[in-house]
């Protein structure tokens, strides 16, 4: 009995003891917590950006950080997650005070009430391109502070195509030729893959008359005026289809996002369709290339590529708003950032003193930037999501030669379905 | 039959001892009360319960500070019961049961209900928080710049303390560089010689009042955001820490009607609750929403939606196929070579099982990425090896072909190593048994190592096939769903339910997690029947060999 009443009092107190311990850590901790807003006297503002971005920032906003006698911290989060694991923790209530990532994320973020509008003057948005401020734009707000963008263009090497060809029938005609010359195995590296790709190919859709949502008279897409099913879209598809796999051979599905670069670095292609993204492989490659824009169909319409921007949002359930909105709003705005984001990832600043200063020495900016003079932006409205799945394996389909006409109709059904 | 015999009542003797002494069953008990307190038993104990307290104290915190006062009543009772299970010497059952029953609430119960509970919301993109955080998205995303209103250059200070001061905004006319100050009441002008105005516009100072600095400020952040200097056009707002500009919230929300007014257009969205959302009365929705009790509503989709019930059937068939394909196949081709290296007559048996074990020790997600790429019709491995032009994913018997190749050269190595094992356990004097009775070794395989087999095996085959059926991988990293019939993009030839419920429940326009719930009870539903059917059938198996 002795030997027990001593073991439980050993042990309650060892217990106590050890939970002392715990209580210890967390009271060290909550000297960091109370303190935290007298450090933050310091303050401390959070950053999630993808892995790339983030080594660019760094640098920046540790200058922002000491100008300001604040702490800025710059979390990598994989691009493929950011969207969502922030809309998660946003309506946790937590999260970070600023993010990063492409405009057609706006659309969503607005409806998780996830993002706060910025608020930028007139000189302000004066500075930007005019394209990148319309693509951040939503239900006449501006959500974010673009600092690139991209789109797509005509990659060619131009040891095998030496002139830029006008429309996608002497692209064609060009690239038959080199095949019959055993110079290359296929005629264009388009990615298509077994689901299709919406992205890559709507530039030869909207050539081909198809659009995929009007426009209300502000300018915004209506999601109301679906365009995919109507018979535009359906004359569409069969041009695209006449260069199908049942027709010239040109657009195939074997052709994916995992090969489509190689194949044309690997010489079995003269023409890539790509963005900014593919010319660090080509250059790699040594391949002797010229960026033009995408053709378009003989007598259609401009082979009008997406333009995407990539942009600085505050978050709603920011801790520290008010200099979250003064980085976006008032210091993201200056070149210098967008030159160094630049240089991490080549893609054209949206800024146009930015732009400015990096052409001289990037040609190709430049040419994208030409080759996306009539783009059109990518829409940011959330009936956009209910696109990409079906048009892109509509495209598929109709690639490997089934109906047009029956193909698309299905697919509008199926957007307009999952449109609310 | 043997079961009972050999049940509780042999287990509670403490071998050896009970038929010996004569003594009641208490003895032992007794015998282990006295047992002696060692000090690594002790040490263990007191380390485990410190690290229960440790994670308890942990966990109150947040709790505490989020005041979820019922957590923290779980998270105390928990604590409470488990010291007392432990520092007495009673309860021993309950030692031993308690540990598995806390993880079993914390990984499966909860889980399932939470995700039976989430299956009768509207959960999803849009309706994610609630009605309040709506409104208060809804208000602050309507502040629009009054037109032709000026940009201010701003500071931020105070007439008291820097941390808990009430906040003023001073701010400086561009035009005819006069300086204000603003506050709640509204903006007056302040003395000409009061302040000092850096150029650029900025004050840097002024009597009576402190200037914050970014990082003073950045601690009140909720204090400029929220303070609003009300003007003639609209009001006064801060754009950060540096600058003001004049705006107007469009839209404010009217508790007396229950609904969203825009003071430009004049029209109102009057709250849905049942659908989470404000609607119009022409059926235009604010697309902030908040989440909402649907009832029945994602279940009966799942019944009534064309989409989803119509090629249910022909998917369910396919996922019992594949299923039951890769685990039979696995099995099988596993066995098969088991059997071949497990004759004593086979040399090198251990270079052969190293070799054959490879693919399992390779990454299945990289390896279902290659896969997927030699299958491609112009540039994949297969085709250009064999000299042919087969649209593998094109078509809906090669691709099922291919993702059920691509399972067995993925599986086999597993069921190899555990037939291997189950082989070793089974004696040889039974086989040798046989064939001294004249059997065929077909004979023998069939009647005396396939059974005996079974019966070690089964539980891994049921495990495998209810892992099988819901193997998003094998799909969704190799063929995705296709080939697609060009009528339907939603319900491919090789989609499983899983990769098929993904595709509707996220893969349209937006994430729908209620529904993504709903089917998923479904899934485990089938699952369940499946899995207890075949357990069912496995016992009296091993009635049977036992």
């Amino acid at each position: 009995m002795r030997i027990r009443t001593t073991g439980v009092v050993a042990v309650l107190g060892l217990a106590l003891a050890a939970s002392g311990c715990g209580g210890d850590n967390k009271s060290s901790d909550e000297p960091a917590a109370s303190a935290s807003p007298k450090a933050a006297a310091g303050g401390k503002l959070v950053i999630w950006a993808d892995d790339k971005r983030t080594a660019a920032l760094k640098p920046f906003t540790e200058k922002f950080g000491q100008e300001n006698g604040v702490t800025v911290e710059v979390q990598a989060v994989p691009n493929e997650d950011l969207q969502n694991n922030f809309v998660t923790v946003s309506s946790q209530g937590g999260g970070p005070d600023v993010v990063i990532g492409a405009h057609d994320w706006i659309g969503n973020l607005v409806q998780n009430g996830a993002i706060d509008p910025v608020q930028l003057a007139d000189e302000q948005k004066a500075a930007f391109n005019e394209t990148a401020i319309k693509a951040v734009t939503f239900n006449g707000q501006v959500y974010g502070v673009p600092y690139a963008q991209e789109n797509l263009a005509l990659i060619r090497n131009t040891d095998l195509a030496p002139e830029a060809p006008k429309t996608i029938e002497d692209l064609v005609a060009t690239g038959k030729q080199l095949k019959a010359q055993k110079k290359v195995t296929e005629t264009l590296c388009l990615q298509v893959g077994q689901k299709g790709d919406a992205y890559h190919i709507y530039p030869l859709y909207a050539s081909a008359g198809g659009y995929l949502f009007g426009t209300t008279a502000n300018g915004d897409y209506d999601p109301k005026d679906l365009g995919v099913g109507k018979p535009e879209s359906i004359a569409a598809f069969k041009k695209i289809a006449a260069l199908g796999e049942k027709g010239e051979g040109v657009l195939k599905r074997s052709i994916a996002d995992t090969n489509s670069t190689a194949t044309f670095t690997g010489k079995k292609c003269a023409f890539l369709v790509s963005g900014p993204w593919a010319t660090a492989d080509v250059k790699k490659a040594g391949i002797k290339y010229d960026i033009s824009a995408v053709p378009g169909f003989a007598g259609g319409k401009p082979a009008a590529p997406f333009v995407g921007v990539q942009s600085f949002y505050v978050a709603a359930k920011g801790k520290n708003k008010a200099l979250a909105q003064e980085f976006v709003a008032n210091y993201v705005t200056k070149p210098e950032l967008a030159v160094a984001l630049y240089q991490a990832d080549p893609r054209p600043p949206a800024l146009t003193a930015a732009l400015d200063q990096v052409k001289g020495s990037d040609p190709d900016l430049a040419k994208f930037v030409e080759a996306g003079k009539n783009g059109q932006v990518l829409p940011a409205i959330p009936a956009m999501a209910a696109i990409w799945d079906p048009f892109g394996k509509a495209e598929a389909a109709v690639i490997g030669g089934a109906d047009p006409a029956s193909t698309v109709t299905a697919a509008g059904k199926t957007i307009a379905g999952s449109i609310k | 039959m043997s079961t009972p015999l050999s049940g509780p009542g042999s287990v509670q003797q403490t071998p050896g001892r009970g038929p010996v002494r004569t003594g009641s069953p208490r003895s032992s008990r007794t015998a282990r009360n006295h047992a002696p307190i060692t000090a690594a038993g002790l040490a263990a104990k007191v380390i485990l319960l410190g690290l229960v307290a440790g994670i308890a104290i942990w966990a109150a915190f947040p709790l505490v500070q989020a005041e979820q006062w019922i957590g923290l009543a779980v998270l105390v009772l928990t604590t409470a019961a488990l010291f007392y299970l432990y520092v007495g010497r009673r309860h021993v059952p309950a030692k031993y049961l308690v540990p598995g029953t806390l993880f079993l609430i914390a990984f499966q119960i909860v889980p399932v209900l939470y995700t039976a509970s989430t299956a009768f919301t509207n959960f999803g993109d849009g309706h994610r928080g609630s009605k309040d955080d709506a409104v208060v998205a809804i208000q602050s995303a309507s502040v629009k710049q009054v037109p032709g209103s000026t940009q201010y250059p701003l500071s931020v200070a105070t007439k008291g303390d820097p941390t808990t001061g009430p906040l003023v905004f001073l701010i400086t006319d561009p035009k005819t560089d006069t300086v204000s100050v603003g506050d709640a009441d509204g903006l007056r002008p302040l003395d000409p010689g009061a302040a000092t105005v850096a150029p650029g516009g900025k004050v840097t100072a002024a009597d009576g009042y402190t200037v914050l600095n970014f990082g003073q400020a950045s601690a009140r952040s909720k204090d400029i955001t929220d303070l609003v200097v009300p003007t003639a056009g609209g009001a006064l707002r801060s754009s950060g820490l540096s600058r003001a500009y004049e705006g107007k919230a469009v839209r404010a929300y009217d508790a007396g009607c229950d609904c969203v007014k825009d003071s430009e257009s004049g029209k109102t969205w009057t709250a849905d609750e049942e659908v989470g959302a404000f609607v119009a009365a022409d059926g235009d929705r604010l697309a902030q929403g908040w989440q909402v009790n649907v009832g029945l509503a994602n279940f009966t989709r799942v019944l009534t939606d064309e989409r989803i019930s119509g090629p249910f059937l022909g998917t369910l068939i396919w996922n019992f196929a594949f299923a039951i394909g890769s685990t039979g196949g696995t099995f099988i081709l596993g066995m098969l070579i088991a059997l071949a290296l497990h004759s004593p007559r086979v040399r090198g048996t251990n270079l052969y099982r190293m070799l054959l074990i490879l693919p399992y020790a390779m990454p299945s997600f990289a390896m279902l990425l290659v896969w997927r790429d030699m299958f491609n019709t112009d540039f994949g491995l297969i085709n250009n090896m064999f000299g042919l032009g087969v649209d593998w994913f094109g078509q809906g018997w090669s691709a099922r072909a291919a993702v059920i190749l691509v399972q067995l050269w993925l599986g086999y190595p597993y069921m190899f190593l555990v037939a291997t094992g189950a082989l070793q356990a089974i004696p040889r004097e039974l086989t040798e048994a046989t064939s001294v009775d004249g059997a065929s070794p077909w004979q023998s395989f069939r009647a005396v190592t396939l059974p005996l087999l079974l019966v070690a095996l089964s539980p891994l085959l049921i495990s495998s096939f209810a892992f099988n059926f819901n193997n998003f991988n094998a799909i969704y990293l190799t063929t995705e769903g296709a080939p697609f019939p060009a009528d339907n993009p939603s319900n491919g030839a090789t989609d499983l339910l899983i990769t098929y419920t993904y595709r509707l429940a996220f893969g349209g326009q937006a994430a729908q997690f209620g529904f993504a719930a709903a089917i998923s009870l479904f899934i485990f539903a089938i699952v369940a029947v499946v899995s207890a059917v075949s357990f069912r059938r496995t016992r009296q198996q091993e009635e049977v060999y036992a």
